[in-house]
C-alpha cells in the first residue's frame, strides 16, 4: 500500500490501464496541461488536446469506441455535457439497444462535477441523477483515492458507457485550477480523507455497481455518494452523541445501483436517509425511495439534496449543498416521527 | 464624427483600475473560484460598446465585467456581487461570470460560444420589437469552434439579423494554443457563411472604433449580420492564477508543484518511447516560452493610447488620470462598506 491523492489516482490507474491497452487513448480541453504526467509518459497521440468543440469531440469518442478504440473523452465540467448532450442522450445511449446488443460502445467519459469552492451555479453542479435517467449510461462517483483508481479501471472492463465523475473537492487538481487559483487566502471545506489516501501498489479493478459499506449503524441507513459520504460521516459521530446510531453507504455508482446492500440495510434500520448532493427533484433520492418501497421495504424516509440552482456566494452556496448541519438536523427529524 | 480618444482611454482605463482592484480582492481571498478579467481587451469593447445606442443589446461571455462598466452599470453593485453580497447587482447569486443587467438588456454565460445564439435571439427580438437597434456577441477565437456559435452564424445570415458577431482573437484557447485547435482564417470562414467580414488591431483603440463604427453602421441598417475579428492579448492569461502564467512568474513554487508530478510520470517504466517523452516535455515548455513571449510583445492597448495623449495634452492627461483614479478608490470603499 502507498499514499496518493484523489487526482492522482485516477491518473495513475489509467495510466497503467493505457500501458496495458494501447486502445485506450485521452482526448478533451487541455488534456496534456491537466493531465500532463499522462502526457508526458504517452505521447501527443494518445493524450490529445480538442478544441472547444464539446458536441464534436464526444461524438467522436462514442463512434471511435464503437469502431474498436477504448477512448476515454474528458469533459472539463459535467456542466458541459449539455452543450454535448445528444453524443450521451441520443447516440451511446442507445447503440447497443438499437443494433440489439450485437454492438458495444466501450466508452469512458471522465468528467468533474460538484461545487463548494464558489464557481457559480453553471460550473458546479452535479447533474448524476440527469445522467443516470437515461438508459444504457452507467454513472460512477467516487469518494476516496482507492476507489477513483479501481474504478476508473472497472469503467474499462464494463463493456458500455461509463460516466466517471471526480468530485472537485476531492481533486486537489482541479480544486486549485477552478477554486483557489494558486491562492492561501481562500480555503474550502474539503473532506480530507477524501482526497488523499491508501491505495494498492497495483490498480485492481473494482466491480462498477457494487456499494460499500463506510459505516455501520443500527437506527438509521445514511445513503450518499461523492462528498455527501464524506459529509456524512462527519455528521456521523454527532449523532451518535445525540443516541443515533448511523451506517453510511457510499453508493460508488448510480447507474447500476447496488439495489441488493440498499435493500438489506434499509430493512434492517427502516430508516432512509439520502444525502444527494444532485437536484433534488426528479432524481436519485426519489428514484432510492422508489426501489425500497417497490421492494417491498417499509421505511420511513428524508433526503438532504439540492434544491435550488447553486448560488455563487459563499454563505448561500454552503447552506444549499448538503452539509453536515442539514444532515443531523435531518436525522434527528427522521427519528422522532 | 471622428473618434473622441480622450473619451475611450477613460472607458479604457475605468475598466483596466477596476478590473486591477477586484484581482486584489480575488488575491484577498474575498472572491472565490474563478476570475475571468477583460484585461488586455479594453479597446474593442471601448471602441463597440461607446457606439451602442440606448436599445442595443449584448450577449456576454465569461468576461462580462469591462463591457458591462463601459455599458454603465453602477460598478459598485457589480463589484459587490463578486464579492457575493446581497446588496450585488444580482443578489450575490451569480458571480462575475454570471452578471444580468435586464436595463441594459445585458446577458453573460460562462458556457463557451452560447454568447453566439443569444445575441441572435436578442437581435430577432430587436428586429421585431425595437426597430432599428442591434445586438453585440462577445466571445473568444477558442469559442469559434463550438457548433452553437457557427449554427447562430448561419441563422443570422438567414434571417438577416441586426448582429455583431465579436470575436476577441488573443491566440490561446484556455490553455490550448489556437494554432493547434483550427486551421485557416476565421474571416474566410465567417465570409463562407455569405458574411461580411472585418477585422481590427485591438491594441490601437482609434483604428477598432472605425471598423467599429463601419460594422455597427452596416448592421444598423438592417444590412445583415457583420463578424468582427480583433486581435488582443489577455495580459492576465485565461483566468488569474493561470498555470501557464504560474510557471513564468513563480517557477521555484511551479516547479515542485506541477514539474516534479511530470517528472514522476516521465520516468514510468512501459509507455510512449523516451523520444516521445522528451518530445511532450519541450512541447509544455515551448507554451510556458510563448506565453512569456507573449508579454513581452507591446500590444496593451492603454499603453499605445496612453502614449498618444501624451504627446497631445499631457497636463490633461494628468488630471484625468489623478481624478479616474480617485473615483475607482472611492467606488472600492463604497463596494467594501457595509450596506446601510
Amino acid at each position: 500500500m502507498k499514499k496518493m491523492s484523489f487526482s492522482e489516482a485516477i491518473d495513475d490507474a489509467l495510466g497503467q490501464a493505457m500501458a496495458a491497452d494501447p486502445r485506450i487513448i485521452l482526448f478533451g480541453e487541455d488534456v496534456q496541461g491537466v493531465h500532463a504526467g499522462l502526457f508526458v509518459r504517452f505521447g501527443r497521440g494518445r493524450v490529445r488536446n480538442t478544441p472547444i468543440s464539446e458536441s464534436a469531440f464526444l461524438g467522436a469518442a462514442v463512434s471511435a469506441a464503437m469502431a474498436g478504440l477504448r477512448p476515454v473523452a474528458e469533459i472539463m465540467l459535467v456542466d458541459f455535457v449539455a452543450v454535448a448532450a445528444d453524443a450521451l442522450v441520443n447516440q451511446a445511449a442507445k447503440v447497443e439497444a438499437f443494433s440489439g446488443g450485437r454492438w458495444k460502445v466501450p466508452l469512458v467519459v471522465r468528467t468533474t462535477c460538484g461545487g463548494g469552492y464558489g464557481d457559480g451555479g453553471q460550473h458546479e453542479q452535479s447533474l448524476w441523477g440527469w445522467l443516470a435517467h437515461i438508459p444504457g449510461l452507467s454513472v460512477v462517483v467516487p469518494s476516496t483515492p482507492a476507489d477513483a483508481g479501481g474504478l476508473m479501471l472497472g469503467s474499462f472492463g464494463y463493456g458500455s458507457p461509463v460516466i466517471f465523475m471526480e468530485h472537485k473537492l476531492l481533486s486537489h487538481v482541479w480544486l486549485d485550477l477552478l477554486g483557489t487559483g494558486g491562492r492561501k487566502s481562500v480555503t474550502y471545506n474539503v473532506p480530507l480523507a477524501g482526497t488523499m489516501g491508501r491505495v494498492p501498489n497495483v490498480w485492481e479493478a473494482i466491480p462498477i455497481g457494487k456499494s460499500s459499506i463506510r459505516r455501520d449503524g443500527h437506527d438509521m441507513t445514511i445513503i450518499s455518494l461523492g462528498v455527501g459520504v464524506h459529509r456524512a460521516l462527519e455528521a456521523a459521530p454527532i449523532l451518535d452523541g445525540m443516541g443515533i446510531s448511523v451506517g453510511v453507504i457510499d453508493l460508488r455508482s448510480v447507474s447500476p445501483l447496488d439495489l441488493d446492500t440498499i435493500c438489506r440495510e434499509t430493512a434492517k434500520t427502516k430508516r432512509m436517509l439520502v444525502v444527494d448532493e444532485d437536484y433534488e427533484g426528479f432524481g436519485l433520492s426519489g428514484e432510492l425511495a422508489a426501489r425500497v418501497l417497490e421492494a417491498g421495504i417499509s421505511v420511513k424516509f428524508a433526503r438532504v439534496c439540492t434544491q435550488t440552482t447553486i448560488p455563487y456566494a459563499r454563505d448561500l452556496e454552503d447552506e444549499t449543498l448538503p452539509n453536515t448541519t442539514r444532515i443531523v438536523e435531518a436525522a434527528e427529524r427522521l427519528m422522532s416521527e | 464624427m471622428p473618434a473622441d480618444i480622450w473619451l475611450l482611454y477613460e472607458l479604457m482605463l475605468k475598466s483596466r483600475l477596476i478590473e486591477e482592484g477586484i484581482a486584489k480582492l480575488w488575491n484577498d481571498g474575498l472572491i472565490s473560484g474563478e476570475m475571468h478579467l477583460g484585461v488586455g481587451e479594453e479597446a474593442v469593447m471601448a471602441a463597440i460598446v461607446s457606439q451602442l445606442q440606448q436599445d442595443d443589446a449584448m450577449a456576454l461571455d465569461h468576461r462580462g465585467t469591462s463591457p458591462l462598466l463601459m455599458r454603465g452599470v453602477d460598478p459598485v453593485p457589480l463589484i459587490r456581487e463578486m464579492l457575493g453580497r446581497e446588496d450585488g447587482m444580482c443578489s450575490g447569486m451569480g458571480g462575475h461570470m454570471h452578471l444580468f443587467s435586464p436595463e441594459k438588456l445585458a446577458a453573460s454565460s460562462g458556457i463557451v460560444g452560447s454568447s453566439g445564439p443569444a445575441a441572435i435571439g436578442f437581435a430577432l427580438a430587436g428586429q421585431i420589437l425595437r426597430p432599428g437597434s442591434i445586438s453585440v456577441a462577445f466571445f473568444g477565437e477558442g469559442a469559434s469552434n463550438q457548433g452553437m456559435l457557427m449554427e447562430s452564424m448561419n441563422l443570422a445570415v438567414v434571417w438577416n439579423l441586426p448582429v455583431i458577431f465579436v470575436c476577441k482573437d488573443n491566440q490561446w484557447a484556455i490553455t490550448t494554443p489556437a494554432s493547434s485547435a483550427s486551421r485557416g482564417s476565421l474571416l474566410t470562414r465567417a465570409e463562407a457563411f455569405g458574411m461580411k467580414a472585418i477585422e481590427a488591431d485591438g491594441s490601437d483603440v482609434i483604428s477598432t472604433w472605425n471598423v467599429a463604427k463601419e460594422a455597427l453602421g452596416f448592421v444598423r441598417t438592417g444590412k445583415g449580420p457583420v463578424f468582427l475579428l480583433v486581435h488582443c492579448i489577455h495580459l492576465e492569461g485565461h483566468f488569474l492564477g493561470d498555470p501557464l502564467l504560474d510557471m513564468v512568474r513563480r517557477p521555484i513554487i511551479s516547479f515542485r508543484k506541477r514539474f516534479l508530478p511530470i517528472l514522476r510520470m516521465f520516468f514510468k517504466r512501459r509507455g510512449a518511447t523516451l523520444g516521445v517523452r522528451i518530445q511532450s516535455l519541450q512541447e509544455i515548455l515551448k507554451l510556458v516560452f510563448s506565453i512569456q513571449a507573449q508579454k513581452a510583445r507591446d500590444q496593451d492597448p492603454l499603453i499605445r493610447a496612453r502614449k498618444l495623449l501624451t504627446t497631445k495634452d499631457p497636463k490633461r492627461l494628468e488630471s484625468l488620470e489623478v481624478a479616474l483614479k480617485a473615483e475607482i478608490q472611492q467606488i472600492f470603499t463604497s463596494a467594501l462598506a457595509e450596506s446601510a
